[in-house]
């Protein structure tokens, strides 16, 4: 859920926190005098050299389906565009097959 | 016309070892009789479902790789449907999908040998060379969590 916080563009983060104005401010003191700290994001099946992603391989599929079973947007994992389509259907098959589920609880 | 399609389909737990085999050679049977073959069966044995499906909880997972043509698989998807002792199948065409992969592999090895022959080594990884796998087992790309603690 704070994914997207920490993960959103620097200044936009702060606005969708939705706190009182007082708290906003400080988190953006915080930013400007320590620059947020961002690790560069690799595609994982273009870092692994994974080639096909299998439907089959729950234990694969499983890191991009958090807590809630929503598939994790491309934006936080950083894979690449070819390879989240790709998963995308994976995902979906597995579902089907009920290794993977569609939702929690 | 050949195609390569994966078949999984899901037994109700409930079922025996034989009924299990019995439907195994069912399968065997539709695929002989409209001129496919049956290319690898695998029987992944009883697994937790991820969600209910009707009132089971798991189920008995068997995988075919079928050569053959759609006609054929059609013939199977029928008849899954009205066997009640499957509770889920999904039938899956590979063929396309595995050319690719195997193109995008060959074009990768290719790629390299290339380049360690450019730089005067031997096309292939020789033993012991570079970087170890599993060395480095701490995956932290993902590690959201670390990153908000800051």
């Amino acid at each position: 859920m704070n994914g997207r916080k920490s993960f959103g563009g620097g200044g936009g983060g702060r606005g969708r926190t939705g706190t009182g104005t007082g708290t906003t401010q400080q988190g953006k003191d915080g930013q400007q005098r320590r620059p947020m700290f961002r690790r560069r994001k690799v595609c994982k099946f273009c870092a692994d050299k994974i080639d096909d992603i299998n439907y089959k391989d729950a234990k694969l599929l499983m890191p991009f389906v958090p807590e809630r079973a929503k598939i994790l947007p491309r934006r936080i994992s950083g894979t690449c565009a070819m390879h989240q389509r790709k998963l995308r259907t994976a995902i979906m098959r597995a579902r089907q097959l009920a290794l993977i589920p569609y939702t929690s609880e | 016309m050949n195609r390569k399609y994966e078949l999984v389909y899901i037994v109700s737990p409930d079922a025996t070892d034989e009924q299990v085999a019995d439907l195994h050679t069912q399968v065997e049977a539709i695929v002989q009789r409209l001129g496919g073959q049956l290319e690898k069966t695998e029987n992944w044995g009883r697994r937790k479902l991820a969600y209910e499906i009707g009132r089971h909880k798991e189920g008995i997972y068997v995988l075919e790789v079928i050569l053959g043509g759609g006609e054929l698989m059609k013939e199977i998807d029928r008849r899954f449907k009205v066997t009640e002792l499957i509770i889920r199948h999904l039938a899956v065409r590979v063929d396309e999908e595995q050319e690719v992969v195997e193109r995008l592999r060959a074009d990768r090895t290719e790629v390299s040998r290339r380049r360690r022959v450019a730089r005067g080594l031997p096309p292939d990884r020789q033993p012991g060379e570079g970087q170890r796998e599993s060395d480095d087992d701490r995956d932290d790309r993902f590690d959201m969590g670390a990153e908000e603690m800051r």
